[in-house]
């Protein structure tokens, strides 16, 4: 028997992941959600949350209409509204505050991927103030990747699994990207490969590797420069690699002044190198120069220079990097480090794969095969999510360019449209000229600086964006820094806003660093006039999420299965290493209630207020047919639109070309999704492969096929250190000079978390971090019938010798205390964790009442956050200011910084975790809600 | 009492899972009763799923748990295994025999053992019997509800060859279950067993359970397979920059 009477492919969207996915539809409801076979994501496979899908989608916690809010901020008293009545009022607060002054709309999107669209919007409108989520989540892997080689992990470039014979995980907390991490350690165990996972918590993929080692965490770093350490000491370090594809042989200045530590370059800015036979410096052409590593030189200037290669060495060289020392840092014994050296050596150097492929490189030299070194590494949230995260990132790029494995057969590859030039083009708007009331902006708001004249702030260095990214305080903050919009906007630092305008984040609850203060700036009144601190909060999301409670304005959307969506080359493409993808969504059931798809209501939106690329010239909506029309018909440059499938009028062409009106059609019969192969002899080497530029170049990925030269000395880092120092137009105020000689090192360097900084050893000892479990994704399970069987309650994992020392038992409740509060927890003692180390899931905690759950579920009873722990600012620690508790070089959101000590709780109080706060009561009611459900049977019963 | 079939099954269809690469995420479990919560033993009901102690009936479940080789000094001693569990369609199933109403059997063209729901008084002696705790009686429809194999998509001819195996199977990321017939030798799971030492789970017990586990492979001794030396040696002659220049020099005189 068939499974239902209708099959329809789409894009899964319980996790970031974007499985492809087959939905069965059987009378009219949805029967079974499965992987699609044929999808370049997943091929066929679909995780515990993917296939929970059909439980999301019925789950009591949707929103059902839009809501005015009508009592106080923070009790979820609202009246259902109409939606003409809904838009008129976003639009008679937008209208106004863009006619006013753009930047007082703040517009903030969670786990979205239409940043296509949301980014374009806001520069439309004309605020600098926008971002997603990425500053909270990885921005120090991507920024850390794309001012280093050009690339980065997951949707940026992925192992080559098929090949690699020795893999490194580190810090990936058993998520990002999901499924193709399981398919791909599969395939590597399979073949016999070895896999180390270093993470201070032995579950999920680390529970599989061949070696575990339970770091320190926040220590990453010193670990990797460590292993670095011991193969330049022996040696073992791929030199031709290291001259072919980097900066390695960049003569370096050396003499003091407002050069030093920038690249000696010729008058039309060729970076120059020593030439060895000519014993002169000449530009850096490979076709030509013979080039040293090494020496100082004294150029005809009479300055002392240096290649970029000597400086390395020397530095990593250093007993400072030794694996006595780092031992010491990471917990990881020296014989450890020097063995894990050896083993990284033996395989890329003694283990080369060999591909019979000839290819020809972007300095015209033919190469009859493709030589591979099989070390393949990934890495995520664990390195990321630390202040020293960037540099970590850079220094695990190191580790992998000193062994030649960056897109070689068995090494790490690039994903299309990556490799990109170093950092990527965009600028980021929102400087004095670009904004102006009523007019777009005249760039993106997020985009790469490379110079301290790119950043984004006043004449007295002051930020001009409200969540401070791109400045002194934050320069590389590529991504934004969204964890920090609610408490810059409260306290109007550096100007006050009126809207704050959000989609899909969760910045009331698991999405906020300390939570109670958090809800209380949203709810806060300015006392003279009577208003609230943020005068207006406009909130869209599908369910009763914590944050519903605290919008003045809810605009709820649909779930994933009910409308149009695209994963876009412009954001965060579905590509392999074998070539670009991307993909849509499509609906599958209509909505059975009154919602709309946010990215309908935001060109709706749009056309109201008039923003010029959404308005047609007789003031109509430019897309009238809503998100679809809009994939399809958008072009933001000629021919370049939302989807790189089935271009131009019959649908013929890829990457470029005019509009087709049938595209998404074309998407729907081929699963959803559209991928390109790219040509054999341009699969490895992409950097510097002539055949893979011309093709990347071809669909618009790059501008010219110009080599892509991995940066491992970044000028960018020197050259706000140098502006620290006094030198240049752009001077930082006084007050941030010192850290630009701290954290904007050119090479890749280690300093401790900064909370280890503001912490004392002895008071707070442990470190607290959090996984994500494999079955949940971050709050966006709790609602889910299923996936609540799973995890619906969370407990404090601690070692159990530690735990002993403590006088912790098992099942016990304790009290975990950091610098900034206390939550009560129930704990789980186990061996597979770091002795310094205490952790949870993620964000399994829930307010009583939310999510449409009863008052006693385990979620707000037993679950906890350890949110309420984190400061979102660093203590002052002597000039007076308080820094955000972020990477200081990107503002990453540095949630693992934190350090807690845990005390048994007396066994006389209440079993229940702490702190709660006052029950919510949904809007829709909690009438209708099951008490059994039958998913599945003819009939069901409520 | 319900009795045996008179000839032993033809096949023995059956499961194989692989410890060594289930990362533990569930994906078989949630699949599973997506697809048999309107399949074969449809539904399967939760009962408070809004509530303090949501719970269902499930047909396959995974525990976690953590194993110690004596050397948990350091933690790095021990290990976590993350084990699937669901019927193991035994060829002496006593879930089978002591069911008073013949609901439960075991069908004789595959060995795979099934719940008869209109015959079945929810009376839980079979679960009782079952030493894997495999059996789950569901809240709602009073019955005892227990993995079918997926039944009706493994003979489904809607379906295309590749498509016929369990929803768990399909869907597992890690690859880490594979389905097939134990009576031939050559079949995938019975060479898989054979090749990876496959055990039957609490032998001892005398179930005969059709469904193997693969142990998850001992750490890879340190350096095996690999053949790399405790530690690099340091570059002797001449030091880093000497071992630098002969490099750049073997380097400038050929093309590379």
């Amino acid at each position: 028997m068939p499974i239902g009477d209708e099959v329809k492919t789409t894009t899964c969207y319980m996790c970031a992941c974007r499985c492809g996915i087959k939905v069965h539809l059987k009378n009219g409801g949805i029967r079974y959600i499965e992987g699609n076979r044929d999808h370049p994501v997943n091929r066929g496979v679909l995780c515990a949350k993917g296939s929970a899908g059909i439980m999301q989608h019925h789950a009591p916690a949707r929103l059902t209409k839009p809501l005015k809010r009508v009592g106080e901020r923070g009790t979820a008293s609202f009246e259902e509204i109409e939606w003409d009545e809904a838009l008129e009022i976003a639009t008679s607060w937008l209208g106004k505050i863009r006619d006013d002054d753009p930047r007082k709309l703040a517009f903030f999107t969670g786990r979205d991927q239409s940043q296509a669209l949301t980014g374009w919007w806001a520069s439309q409108f004309g605020t600098p103030n926008y971002a997603a989520h990425g500053g909270f989540c990885s921005v120090n892997m991507a920024a850390g990747g794309l001012y280093t080689i050009g690339g980065s992990f997951w949707e940026f470039g992925e192992p080559d699994w098929e090949r690699c014979r020795y893999f490194m995980m580190f810090g990936c907390a058993e998520d990002h990207d999901s499924n193709p991490l399981k398919l791909g350690l599969s395939k590597l165990k399979g073949n016999g490969a070895k896999f180390v996972s270093v993470n201070p918590v032995r579950t999920g993929y680390s529970a599989i590797a061949d070696e575990w080692l339970g770091i320190r965490p926040g220590t990453d770093g010193l670990l990797i420069l460590a292993i670095i350490h011991e193969l330049l000491k022996a040696g073992k370090v791929d030199i031709d690699y290291l001259i072919r594809y980097t900066n390695a042989a960049w003569l370096v200045i050396l003499d003091e002044g407002p050069g030093n530590g920038l690249f000696v370059r010729t008058e039309d800015d060729k970076p120059i190198v020593w030439d060895r036979d000519l014993d002169q410096p000449r530009p850096f052409d490979l076709a030509k120069a013979k080039p040293a590593l090494s020496g100082i030189v004294t150029l005809a200037s009479g300055r002392k220079a240096a290649p970029v290669f000597h400086l390395l060495a020397e530095r990593y060289l250093d007993d400072e990097y030794s694996p006595e020392r780092a031992a010491d840092e990471t917990g990881i014994p020296a014989s450890t480090i020097r063995r894990l050296a050896a083993e990284l050596a033996t395989v890329a150097f003694e283990q080369e794969v060999v591909i019979d492929q000839p290819w020809t490189d972007v300095y015209g030299r033919r190469h009859e095969t493709m030589i591979g070194r099989p070390v393949g590494i990934h890495a995520m949230r664990g390195i990321s999510a630390h202040a020293n995260g960037f540099h970590t990132c850079r220094a695990l790029h190191l580790l992998q360019v000193l062994l030649g494995s960056i897109d070689c057969p068995g090494g790490f590859r690039y994903k299309p449209p990556f490799p990109k030039p170093i950092p990527p083009a965009p600028q980021p708007a929102g400087k004095a000229d670009d904004v102006t009331p009523g007019k777009p902006m005249a760039g993106p708001p997020l985009g790469f600086p490379t110079d301290p004249e790119d950043l984004l702030v006043d004449e007295a260095g002051r930020a001009r964006r409200i969540d401070k990214a791109f400045s002194w305080e934050a320069p590389l903050a590529v991504h934004g820094m969204m964890h920090m919009v609610i408490t810059n906007a409260y306290k109007g630092d550096p100007y006050p806003i009126d809207t704050l305008f959000m989609y899909m984040a969760n910045m009331a609850w698991n999405s906020a660093m300390n939570v109670g203060d958090t809800i209380a700036m949203l709810t806060e009144k300015d006392q003279a006039s009577g208003d609230y601190k943020i005068p207006r909060i406009i909130y869209a999301d599908a369910y009763f999420s914590e944050t519903v409670a605290y919008a003045d304005l809810i605009l709820p959307d649909t779930t994933y299965l009910e409308r149009w969506d695209c994963i876009s080359m412009l954001d965060r493409p579905i590509s392999s290493a074998e070539g670009p993808a991307d993909s849509i969504r499509q609906p599958v059931v209509p909505p059975d209630r009154d919602v709309r798809p946010f990215q309908d209501v935001l060109l709706d939106l749009g056309a109201r207020l008039g923003l010029p690329g959404l308005t047609a010239e007789d003031g109509s909506p430019r897309y009238p047919g809503g998100y679809a029309d809009y994939l399809v018909n958008h072009q933001r440059k000629p021919g370049v639109g939302s989807l790189m499938g089935f271009r131009g009028a019959d649908g013929s062409e890829k990457g470029k070309g005019e509009p087709n009106p049938d595209q998404l059609e074309r998407y729907i019969e081929n699963g959803c999704f559209w991928q390109d192969e790219i040509p054999k002899e341009a699969a490895y080497f992409k950097h510097a492969n002539q055949a893979y530029l011309d093709y990347a170049a071809a669909m618009g990925f790059i501008d010219q096929p110009a080599p892509i030269v991995i940066q491992l000395y970044s000028e960018i880092l020197q050259k706000f250190r140098l502006a620290a120092d006094g030198h240049g137009v752009a001077q930082p105020p006084d007050i941030h000079r010192e850290r630009f000689g701290a954290f904007f090192d050119p090479l890749p360097s280690w300093y401790p978390p900064l909370e280890d900084l503001a912490n004392d050893d002895s008071t707070f000892p442990m470190h607290a971090i959090t996984q994500r479990p494999m079955a949940m994704y971050h709050s966006w399970g709790s609602m889910n019938a299923w996936l609540r069987q799973i995890h619906g309650s969370n407990r404090l994992y601690i070692s159990r010798r530690r735990a002993a020392a403590l006088n912790i038992d098992d099942d016990g409740w304790v009290w975990i205390t950091s610098r900034h509060g206390r939550v009560k927890a129930q704990v789980r003692l186990m061996d597979g964790v770091n002795d310094d180390t205490v952790w949870t899931w993620n964000a399994i905690g829930k307010r009583r009442g939310t999510w449409n759950l009863s008052a006693d579920a385990p979620e707000s009873q037993k679950g906890f956050l350890l949110n309420h722990l984190i400061d979102e600012l660093l203590p002052d620690q002597g000039s007076g200011y308080r820094y955000a508790a972020a990477d200081p070089v990107t503002g990453q959101a540095a949630w693992y910084d934190l350090r807690v000590r845990v005390e048994p709780a007396n066994p006389k109080e209440e079993a229940i975790s702490l702190p709660q706060f006052e029950a919510l009561t949904p809007p829709q009611g909690r009438e209708g809600v099951a008490l059994t459900l039958r998913c599945g049977a003819e009939k069901s019963e409520t | 009492m319900t009795s045996w079939p008179k000839q032993p099954p033809a096949k023995r269809l059956g499961l194989v899972i692989d410890l060594d690469i289930c990362v533990g995420c569930h994906a078989c479990v949630v699949n599973c009763k997506e697809w048999n919560t309107g399949g074969y033993p449809a539904p399967l009901s939760d009962q408070e799923p809004y509530g303090a102690s949501a719970r269902g009936a499930w047909l396959n479940r995974v525990h976690s748990y953590e194993v110690s080789d004596g050397e948990v000094e350091d933690g790095a001693g021990g290990r976590t295994v993350h084990f699937p569990k669901s019927c193991l369609h035994c060829e002496n199933a006593h879930c089978v025999t002591v069911c008073p109403t013949g609901a439960s059997y075991k069908r004789e063209e595959d060995g795979i053992v099934l719940v008869d729901e209109e015959k079945c008084i929810g009376c839980g002696l079979c679960a009782w019997a079952c030493p894997y705790g495999a059996r789950e009686l569901d809240g709602a429809e009073g019955v005892m509800k227990k993995c079918t194999l997926c039944i009706d998509r493994i003979y489904n001819e809607t379906f295309s060859p590749v498509e016929q195996e369990p929803a768990c199977v399909a869907t597992c990321p890690a690859r880490a279950r594979h389905f097939g017939d134990f009576a031939d030798p050559n079949s995938a799971v019975s060479r898989l067993t054979e090749e990876r030492g496959g055990y039957d789970l609490m032998a001892e017990m005398g179930y005969r359970p059709t469904n193997k586990y693969l142990p998850p492979r001992s750490a890879k001794p340190i350096n095996d397979g690999i053949g790399a030396p405790d530690a690099l040696t340091p570059v002797a002659e001449g030091g880093f920059l000497g071992w630098l220049d002969r490099v750049l020099t073997d380097l400038s005189k050929g093309p590379s």
